[in-house]
């Protein structure tokens, strides 16, 4: 990090985690109580950050239970505006369910034509939280 | 995009410089121009990182914008405005967590009339005098406490044992069965117990003061300064001053046990409070190694209670040996302020507290009738005990105080940012000033705001100028085998 730097041991063990989540290795404990030592590259499919490469997507998958954000009556399909009118709480299908978004929203969520072009589409997409990396690129 | 507020630091400055302490990690951090920049611009407002970067962008760099809004929100400093408030829930010690410190309150009975002492005093929780707890602790009992320690203090190699009271020499006998007692039996199970004790001075003679160097014994002597300050308090009782009487036996026991520190405790009150002048007398002229200074133990209203200006002045005053103590530090000499220095290594370790001190947990008192305590200042407490030492902890009684006391059940502390090292402060306290101890002590927040922000200034300005001297810190760590 360069404009924040850790002092105590404590922000030492932060920065390690903070590291290791940012390149997609989950949260592996630091060799020493996480001074030391870098965090190992990403295996999530993300790239590693530290090196000044492009960072991995970990804002969907922040930890907890998920709370469903919803989507917006006013204004459809809640990729604008949020229930409130804010940003804040956009509709997100990926972090909520991709199938509900497609199945269930008046507003479907875009996906492939799965009948016919691309059965196969989702089949390394066990529940779409953990493996939304791994969904094909579609080209039609 | 995602709107980004502050979350919850307590920003301070040292040698020029800016840090946050985080709330609740305890991750101390420094922050540069632009970080600085960021949490600013975000006070009293929600924003997103493309409004931050196109209001900072030509102050400080659209990149070092972006940059240092990644970093804030990686340390949680800043964070997504709309998020639910985090519930925390109680996360209790695991099952067998190890008994670090058994303290043994070999007598509870004493030869001094301290008017403020909680053990004697108007706020005793026992009936001291005319309880049915034994006067003193048996030589078996001790046998049973030893053996109760070693075997609660699980995979640790490491047993502390503290002997106290009462007056603890009143019971010198008992002390030196127990010690060699608890240094055989631990050799046996491959434990080293290193032991401790606290004592008013008036009984040491040449004979235990041997005894005290043969052993290593760390002894803490209960002293209140000079003698206009001791012999206000620390009477006999008939009344008279003890402390002509421990001057030369505290110089003697200073000359002679070189193994170990010998530090001073000194209890405040209204009517004692020059800490300068006590801390200068008992490091100077007497050649205490450390002094330690504790505010009494009181309920509100009592003729010796510390109220308003006093803890403004004991504030005012702590500061001042604190910045002595930094100047120390940076210069690797030694200091005898052991109040910050406690502080500091918890700053250091970024230790954030689900309770304000191991009492029930990593430290126990025992009554002298062998019955297990939360600590030694409820020992012999029916309300307060936990278990025996000859049938062990009750699990229940003991995780049922856990769950009750744990920070995150304080709502007064909920919103405060130094409960990572207060955790609501001590039960004892607490128990004497508002009759429970699951209050947070609300008396002195304010005071111990002001001085944990002293002590991360000094921690910020020894880790700005000499950061080798907080190496020592990591040494002293103990792990268990």
């Amino acid at each position: 990090m360069k404009h924040v730097k850790a002092i105590n041991r404590k922000a030492a063990r932060i920065e390690h985690y903070g590291r290791a989540e940012t390149n997609g290795s989950g949260h592996a404990a630091p060799a020493d109580e996480g001074i030391a030592g870098g965090a190992s590259g990403g295996s999530g499919g993300g790239a590693p950050s530290a090196s000044g490469g492009p960072k991995d997507v970990v804002g969907l998958e922040s930890r907890g239970p998920h709370i469903p954000l919803g989507c917006s009556l006013v204004f459809s399909p809640g990729w604008e505006a949020d229930s409130s009118g804010g940003t804040a709480g956009l509709c997100q299908p990926v972090e909520r369910d991709l199938f509900d978004c497609h199945y269930g929203c008046f507003w479907p969520v875009q996906v492939p034509d799965q009948l016919n072009h691309s059965p196969d589409w989702t089949g390394k997409c066990a529940a779409a939280q953990k493996d939304w990396r791994k969904i094909d690129l579609i080209f039609p | 995009m995602t709107t980004l507020v502050k979350r919850e630091f307590h920003p301070f400055e040292a040698a020029g410089e800016h840090f946050l302490y985080m709330v609740p990690s305890a991750g101390v951090f420094h922050i540069d121009q632009a970080s600085r920049a960021v949490l600013d611009t975000l006070e009293g407002r929600e924003m997103t990182a493309a409004e931050l970067v196109s209001e900072l962008g030509t102050e400080v760099g659209a990149d070092a914008v972006v940059d240092a809004v990644a970093e804030l929100q990686e340390i949680r400093a800043i964070g997504p405005g709309r998020m639910p408030p985090e519930k925390p829930l109680p996360v209790l010690p695991p099952a067998g967590f190890p008994l670090t410190t058994m303290v043994l309150n070999v007598t509870n009975k004493c030869n001094l009339s301290c008017t403020y002492c909680y053990e004697y005093g108007e706020d005793k929780i026992v009936d001291t005098d005319y309880g049915s707890k034994p006067k003193f602790m048996s030589e078996e009992t001790a046998r049973e406490a030893v053996d109760f320690m070693l075997k609660e203090s699980g995979a640790n190699r490491v047993a502390h044992l503290t002997f106290f009271g009462g007056e603890t020499l009143l019971n010198f006998k008992v002390l030196k069965k127990t010690l060699a007692y608890a240094r055989t039996q631990g050799a046996l199970l491959g434990k080293e117990v290193e032991f401790s004790l606290t004592t008013n001075a008036t009984l040491l003679r040449p004979e235990i003061i041997e005894w005290l160097v043969d052993n290593e014994v760390g002894v803490t002597i209960s002293i209140d300064g000079p003698q206009e300050s001791q012999d206000k308090f620390r009477v006999f009782k008939n009344g008279m001053g003890s402390y002509e009487l421990i001057l030369p036996k505290i110089k003697e026991l200073l000359r002679r046990h070189t193994s170990r520190p010998i530090g001073a405790r000194v209890t405040l009150t209204r009517q004692n409070l020059d800490v300068k002048s006590i801390f200068r007398h008992l490091t100077e002229e007497m050649g205490f190694w450390e002094v330690g200074f504790a505010p009494v133990t009181t309920a509100d209203g009592r003729d010796y209670a510390i109220e308003g200006e006093g803890y403004d002045s004991m504030l005012a005053q702590f500061s001042e040996l604190a910045l002595e103590f930094q100047e120390a530090a940076i210069e690797n000499r030694h200091h005898g302020f052991s109040n910050i220095k406690d502080t500091l290594e918890e700053i250091h370790k970024g230790v954030s507290k689900a309770y304000p001190c191991g009492a029930g947990l990593g430290l126990m008192g025992v009554a002298t009738d062998g019955e297990v305590a939360l600590c030694h200042r409820f020992a012999g407490s029916e309300d307060h005990k936990i278990g025996t030492v000859r049938d062990g902890v009750d699990r229940k009684l003991q995780y049922g105080f856990l769950e009750k006391h744990h920070v995150v059940n304080k709502t007064d502390c909920h919103t405060c940012w130094a409960r990572p090292l207060c955790a609501g402060g001590c039960y004892h306290e607490a128990h004497t000033r508002y009759g429970t101890t699951t209050a947070p002590n609300l008396h002195y927040c304010d005071w111990i705001r002001a001085w944990t922000d002293t002590c991360l200034r000094v921690y910020g300005e020894i880790a700005s100028r000499n950061p080798r001297y907080l190496d020592r810190f990591d040494m002293e760590n103990r792990v268990p085998a």
